[in-house]
């Protein structure tokens, strides 16, 4: 048993080493991003009397439900700050080992790599073990970090730890689901599709918990995290739940370890097609035969967060119906109330799903980093013509995705309200949102083209863009900073006309971006 | 007619210079030899020659065309083995041959299955489960399904046994009996006196030497192994004798080719018994080159 750990301690140096930027970058933007809008919420609701207005009107919404989970002790500003930062944090957190535990466990072994270091005095859970304690040592520094920065805006010290503990204790859920994932697959991409999937339903199940107040919230980790209630009903024992399912993963992990062999998943490969399909020989036919898989499962998946928003949309209608004060005050009517919660969830969703179109639009760079691109080009294929290949199926992707949650939002809508004349315009609204998906995916194609080494900085635009969609007003982002954002700048349909002078200047700049990459992709060198 | 031709040929990483002024001419229809070590320069030249790399100075052309500005229309007339296949590992083999061949404007039928049979290669099988030496056939089978001009193979062989190593030089022969030329990056002397026509030996960016075998050999030493009557002190004399060994009245020796003449004459005028002599291999041509510490 001992030595099935042998080499830990070299393999966690490595991965700091890997990782010295990546990791603080992780850390500290999570960590900035709680107590920006800590001390943004405090600032916006230091009164009493705003304490109030909030609980009677965010407090009671489908949409902050789903988005933020359900309420509690929003009579205390303390409340608030977890209402409006928690499930933010929580994801993150679980992205971040998600990421994390895949990159040093199964991506290693598929690219060979981790074969070099067996070689030497290695254990056979020693890499598992590593990526493990990386990723659990980094969740407890960001619950210290987010107990630090909540103490640090004069919140309780109690239950800013007890929020801490939150973080920490889904940090270790998904590290160990993680870990789980990558033994089961051979490919990393694969594992990462297991981990997102189980972070998509239990976020799912927790939303729709929160939403129908009913028992499907505690199905989901995330859930018990926010049963914790740090400024209400305070309970640890949850945490402890969180602890024991980990423990539970992670010993399954180690099951599957032993039982199976070096670079190969639980699950066998089959034998493939000796031939290629007559639509495998352009650039266009590789293209998408390399990424349908995820295409077709991004399509889903907005379909589906598409069908959750049109099923809870007459819930919104109901709740300002019952309660026409609050219409009063918000100076909206019903119908505008919707739509401004149909505009909201739409770009949220849009920008979420745009992480489809960054990954695509990046294909080429990967293709190239996998040393991929050499054996294409050295055919009669020319940069020109494999660059448009690729890129149209990421338009076609993008394309693909906002029909198919606009359908969903629309057809859902429909049948749950029994009122199908709003339906269309959810559709045209969701495809409106193209041109700002379509930019930040020319942002990557312009960084493949002329820097391709800092290509990954693609993700940072959309990372900023989601902050300034979800968190803008909150954070109250000057003009000219969410100016960087393309969503911004489009009109929030249904709420909003359709405005034709803003969505094609938004296209023209995707088109200029990507015209400008193609430019540079053609001067540069390839491998 | 020259197929390939280098003059002055400079390429930088940033500070580091992979090439110094290097220069190569292929003839039409020979099987030349591109030898030298690890970081030579010899992927970096092919890379150049893909129009995948730009260079920084000095002229290349490539089947009448320049590689960077023709790139497309010239690789429709060559196929490309890398040294280090790297494929999509969840394309099978076969799926990964029919792309190639269709990219570069049609494949083989016939020759793809026999080229299959010859390198039993099983193309139903997912990449990500082949080893080095199945995905390097993956690539030969994808390059010599082709009817293509040139043929640019780097460090073709590596990982293959040398059953497949036999078949691929058969391919080769084949591929000169038609016309081809190609260009042969090689660790592997044996291959490279066994297949080609001609040589250029590189080293830091610049090619010290370049020719035939025979021309190569010529400016190279002949040892010799001579059993004489007596001693043959006088030997050690001559200028171009190197490391004479006398043991039980035989005498070991490298000479220079212009010195051999000399060499002849001492031997005899000492009573010469019996005599063996054998021009330099390859490899100690190639070790003269490089290895500084190489003893000859």
């Amino acid at each position: 048993m001992s030595t099935a750990f042998i080499g830990t301690g070299h393999l966690i140096r490595l991965i700091l080493r890997r990782d010295r930027l990546r990791l603080p970058l992780w850390i500290v933007s999570l960590t900035a991003v709680t107590g920006l809008s800590a001390s943004a919420v405090i600032d916006v609701y230091g009164t009493p009397e705003r304490i109030a207005a909030y609980a009677a009107t965010v407090g009671d919404s489908a949409t902050s439900d789903m988005m933020n989970g359900r309420p509690d002790a929003l009579d205390t500003i303390g409340g608030i700050v977890a209402y409006e930062t928690t499930m933010t944090a929580l994801v993150v957190v679980a992205l971040m080992v998600s990421f994390l535990v895949v990159r040093h466990t199964r991506a290693e072994e598929e690219s060979g790599r981790f074969e070099l270091l067996r070689g030497t005095v290695t254990g056979r859970h020693a890499a598992t073990a590593a990526a493990v304690l990386v990723a659990g040592a980094a969740s407890v520094l960001v619950g210290v970090l987010d107990t630090a920065v909540l103490m640090a805006n004069d919140l309780p010290a109690g239950a800013s730890m007890l929020h801490g503990a939150e973080l920490v204790g889904v940090g270790f859920v998904f590290t160990a689901a993680a870990a789980a994932a990558a033994q089961v697959t051979a490919s990393s991409r694969a594992a990462l599709g297991i981990v997102g999937a189980f972070l998509g339903v239990t976020f799912l199940l927790r939303g729709i918990g929160d939403v129908g107040e009913n028992l499907l919230t505690y199905t989901s980790p995330l859930g018990w995290a926010q049963a914790v209630r740090p400024f209400g009903d305070a309970r640890w024992w949850p945490i402890l739940l969180l602890l024991l399912v980990a423990g539970a993963i992670l010993a399954a992990t180690a099951y599957l370890t032993a039982h199976r062999d070096a670079g190969a998943g639980l699950i066998q490969p089959r034998p493939g097609r000796p031939r290629a399909r007559a639509s495998l020989g352009t650039a266009p036919g590789l293209a998408w035969r390399l990424q349908r898989g995820q295409v077709l499962w991004w399509a889903f998946g907005m379909a589906v967060s598409g069908a959750l928003f049109g099923s809870v949309g007459p819930e919104v209608l109901d709740m300002v119906k019952s309660n026409p004060d609050l219409a009063r005050a918000i100076g909206a009517s019903g119908d505008e109330i919707v739509d401004s919660y149909f505009a909201t969830t739409m770009a949220i969703s849009a920008v979420v799903g745009t992480g489809f179109g960054v990954t695509s639009a990046l294909r080429l760079r990967s293709e190239e980093n996998a040393g991929r691109l050499e054996p294409l080009l050295a055919t009669g294929m020319s940069r020109t013509r494999l660059a448009t290949g690729f890129l149209s199926v990421t338009l076609i992707g993008i394309l693909l995705e906002l029909t198919a949650m606009g359908v969903a939002a629309g057809v859902t809508y429909a049948i749950v309200s029994g009122d199908s004349s709003g339906a269309g315009s959810l559709v045209g609204a969701a495809v409106a949102l193209a041109p700002a998906c379509l930019a930040v995916c020319g942002v990557a194609f312009l960084l493949t083209g002329w820097w391709p080494r800092a290509a990954l900085a693609a993700w940072a635009v959309l990372a900023f863009a989601f902050l300034q969609v979800y968190l803008g007003p909150l954070l109250r982002m000057p003009d000219w900073l969410s100016a960087v954002s393309p969503w911004w700048h489009l009109p929030r349909q249904p709420l909003e006309a359709f405005a034709p002078a803003p969505a094609f200047a938004v296209l023209a700049v995707a088109l200029v971006l990507g015209v400008a990459g193609l430019v540079g992709l053609r001067r540069r060198d390839i491998g | 007619m020259t197929v390939i031709q280098i003059a002055g040929l400079e390429k930088s990483f940033g500070s580091v210079r992979a090439l110094d002024g290097l220069d190569l001419e292929v003839e039409a229809g020979e099987v030349h030899g591109f030898l030298g070590p690890n970081g030579a320069g010899k992927s970096t030249t092919i890379r150049v020659l893909l129009g995948l790399l730009r260079s920084d100075a000095g002229t290349v052309t490539m089947l009448g065309g320049d590689p960077w500005r023709d790139a497309a229309t010239l690789h429709r007339r060559i196929a490309y083995v890398p040294g280090d296949v790297n494929l999509w590992p969840n394309l099978t083999g076969g799926e990964v041959i029919d792309l190639l061949g269709r990219m570069r404007g049609g494949l083989d039928e016939n020759r793809r299955a026999e080229l299959l049979d010859m390198f039993e290669l099983d193309p139903s099988k997912k990449s990500r489960t082949y080893s080095k030496g199945n995905r390097q056939k993956v690539a030969l089978v994808a390059a010599l399904s082709t009817g293509a001009e040139l043929l640019l193979l780097d460090e073709p062989t590596s990982g293959l046994d040398p059953i497949m190593e036999s078949a691929f030089r058969r391919c080769v022969v084949e591929a000169k009996g038609r016309g081809a030329t190609v260009l042969l990056s090689s660790h592997i002397l044996a291959e490279v006196e066994a297949l080609c026509d001609r040589v250029s030996i590189i080293r830091s960016g610049r090619t010290v030497q370049s020719g035939t075998l025979a021309q190569l050999r010529h400016l190279t030493r002949t040892t010799v192994v001579a059993e004489t009557a007596r001693r043959a002190r006088e030997l050690s004399t001559l200028p171009g004798v190197h490391n004479p060994e006398y043991l039980d009245g035989r005498v070991t020796f490298d000479v220079d080719s212009d010195d051999l003449d000399a060499a002849m004459r001492v031997l005899t005028a000492v009573g010469l018994r019996s005599l063996t002599a054998h021009p330099p291999t390859l490899e100690e041509l190639f070790l003269r080159q490089y290895g500084d510490q190489v003893e000859s």
